[in-house]
């Protein structure tokens, strides 16, 4: 029978059924960093168990790592420095591959995954962070996990879940001038609601995710988890296949094409079932924005606030509720409100063809005076790679601070915060209360090249009138 | 089926009501209180930035509410707990004292996190979580009774029906919900999968 993708990589993957609905899964790719793993290691050490197979298993640290001086040990924060130390003594304890502060893969954990050719299609993979639907971009299971789990995993390879439904999601039509990858995703959530994915994976498909590279896809498949859905997946490709080639952990060149066959195999049969489908045609989509506290609430630039009367019943209460804290007004457009911060990173759009993006946008242009600009690689092979190509000096020369890798601005557990109600144009997933470190703080989602244009015009712009 | 942690059937207790849709984890637990090696201490910092204002006096929240003082379940509306997968959410919700949450619907991550805690989390339709919050705002000492097999909430002569997913309900009454110990006990399967996955043993 033909199948798609997610079930035929949960047939693999599947050790045992647990109960009537849930089944024990092998995980082929355990992610760990310092936030969630600390307490899963101490589970472990107490119970005298060992990690189950340290080479499944790829440790980094990023959330917590100062952008500003990453090296300086210890970390005034001392409870940061706790926690990195916790990490360090784990991973050397149990034998796990630590891409930490002394190794030129450290970065944000769902960025060194893909780069490193880690990441690899037909794999199931978890982490004890939401935004592991990252990797689905190369046809891999994805899944965000808690710290229960983290424990699990480590001491068992394996856990316990219940299988989800798929819905495809086709998305066709031409994309237009300054329209990204972020703008496709947002605009899904929009309309499919921020609990539109509760049990589900989406599978992204359609001509226009074929013609996306990989970095627009991961871009994508992150932001899965802003929709309620657990994993979100595209299909394998030639464009999945040239990516991993050459990459220092993806297959050797003698077995290159026979994990391609593999690969190939996992990809959702032509005519498969799926458990629910959504189209989308973006030849209109113009740049999106966050106007409110959930990735739901996001309009293209060029409209107008929405009408809380307009808004169906569900969707009032929160309406009114991001109001309250944005201080914008219903109707209003957001076009040319100023703002405070802008902040490019993060692992939605924090990797080398983001910052070409913002790069190309700025060149030869200045921040506008008194925004503090912020540019954050997602890793340190990408801090390298803008380096070669001398993209470090088109933002400094703008005005924008070149940082070094991590979750920065993201969230709020390293030095990088907003202040009082500051508004921040932000390339990262969440623009919930808070998320950014200041409870007033004020927090506009949009692409990279959307916040290069808000840094240089010092309120939301239209990148497309900066082309 | 090996059995690991108590077998949980019901839970009874004074219930407080958290009034909202999509209260993300953020909200539940700012990640400032995640820069931490255990799990300890964190039942004070639940709702921190929501219970208290910048120069850290009180506010009106629910959770300061000294009618709701002792409350072990909670009940809130749709989407609760969407967002960042941190169990440091839950964990929090714990250690405050709940035991229980009943809502209209639950991020999916964070109903597996309650689930591996041993925290029940029971669905309903919205009019009935409204009546349900109406009802414990009006008469905050009510005591419910809730009731994992049958799942029903009764509240002195009243009993309604709510729901539960089949895995949550069945891990619960049989004492799974913690599946480490279920897990580890496949060793043998847990092998035969690795040595046939094509990127690995196979
Ligand atoms: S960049 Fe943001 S969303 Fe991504 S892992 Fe770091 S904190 Fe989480």
């Amino acid at each position: 029978m033909a199948r798609n993708l997610f079930n035929k990589v949960w047939d693999l993957h599947k050790v045992a059924s647990l109960s009537e609905t849930h089944d024990q899964l092998f995980i082929g790719l355990h992610l760990v960093h310092e936030v969630t793993s600390p307490q899963a290691f101490a589970a472990l050490k107490e119970r005298g168990l060992r990690v189950k197979y340290p080479q499944c298993t790829v440790a980094t640290v990023d959330h917590i790592v100062p952008t500003q001086s990453q090296m300086i040990r210890p970390y005034r924060d001392g409870l940061a420095e706790e926690m990195l130390q916790a990490l360090e003594e784990s991973t050397r304890e149990f034998g796990i591959r630590f891409f930490g502060l002394d190794s030129e893969r450290q970065g944000i954990v769902h960025i060194i995954g893909p780069e490193n050719g880690l990441t690899q299609p037909g794999m199931t993979i978890a982490c004890g962070d939401s935004h592991t639907s990252t990797h689905g971009a190369f046809g891999a299971i994805a899944f965000g996990i808690g710290t229960s789990q983290v424990r699990d995993v480590l001491a068992t390879q394996t856990m316990a879940l219940e299988r989800l439904r798929v819905r495809r999601i086709e998305v066709t039509g031409k994309r237009g001038p300054g329209v990204f990858a972020k703008d496709i995703i947002l605009k899904i959530i929009a309309e499919l609601g921020v609990k539109g994915g509760i049990g589900y994976a989406y599978e992204y498909g359609g001509e226009v995710l074929s013609a996306l590279s990989m970095e627009e896809r991961m871009t994508i498949c992150n932001m899965s988890i802003e929709g309620g859905a657990r994993a979100g997946y595209v299909n394998p490709d030639e464009t999945t296949f040239n990516y991993l080639e050459g990459k220092p952990f993806a297959p050797p060149p003698e077995r290159f094409s026979d994990m391609k066959k593999f690969w190939q195999s996992m990809a959702s049969d032509l005519d498969c079932p799926y458990d629910d489908s959504y189209h989308l045609d973006i030849s209109s989509l113009a740049p999106m924005v966050t106007w409110g506290i959930t990735p739901g609430q996001a309009i293209e630039v060029d409209k107008p606030l929405p009408r809380l009367a307009e808004m169906s019943e569900s969707d009032k209460e929160i309406g009114a509720k991001a109001y309250e804290h944005t201080g914008f007004s219903e109707g209003a457009m957001l076009l040319g409100r100023p703002i405070d911060v802008a902040f490019i990173g993060s692992c939605t759009n924090g990797r080398i063809s983001d910052l070409r993006s913002a790069a190309a946008v700025i060149q030869g242009r200045r921040v506008k005076n008194g925004v503090q600009a912020l540019v954050v690689p997602g890793s340190r092979q990408v801090k390298m790679q803008a380096e070669a190509e001398g993209l470090d000096t088109i933002f400094t020369e703008a005005g924008f601070q070149w940082r070094e890798a991590g979750c920065s601005m993201c969230l709020a557990m390293n030095p990088d915060k907003l202040q009082g109600n500051q508004i921040c144009a932000s390339s990262s997933n969440r623009n919930f209360i808070g998320r950014q470190g200041s409870a007033k703080g004020r927090t506009l989602l949009m692409s990279p090249a959307m916040v290069a244009a808000a840094a240089l015009e010092g309120a939301v712009a239209d990148v497309r009138t900066l082309l | 089926m090996t059995s690991n942690g108590a077998r949980i059937n019901h839970i009874a207790g004074t219930a407080v009501p958290v009034i909202g849709n999509d209260i993300d984890t953020d909200r539940i637990i700012p990640a400032r209180f995640l820069r931490c090696v255990t799990f300890e201490g964190l039942g004070e910092q639940v709702f921190r930035d929501e219970r208290f204002d910048e120069q850290d006096n009180p506010v009106d929240h629910p959770l300061n509410d000294p009618r709701f003082s002792g409350a072990s379940i909670l009940i809130v509306n749709a989407n609760f707990g969407c967002g960042s997968s941190r169990e440091h959410a839950p964990q929090a919700i714990m250690r405050y004292g709940i035991r229980a949450i009943i809502g209209e619907s639950f991020a999916e991550i964070f109903a597996g996190n309650c689930l591996s805690l041993g925290i029940p989390t029971f669905t309903a339709d919205q009019a009935t979580v409204r009546d349900l919050q109406t009802r414990i705002t009006n008469h905050p000492d009510t005591v419910l009774y809730l009731d994992i097999e049958q799942l029903t909430a009764t509240m002195g002569t009243t009993t309604v029906t709510l729901a539960m997913s089949k895995t949550t309900q069945s891990a619960l009454v049989s004492g799974t919900w913690d599946s480490l110990e279920q897990l580890l006990a496949n060793e043998a399967a847990i092998d035969a999968v690795y040595d046939r996955i094509p990127y690995l043993g196979g």
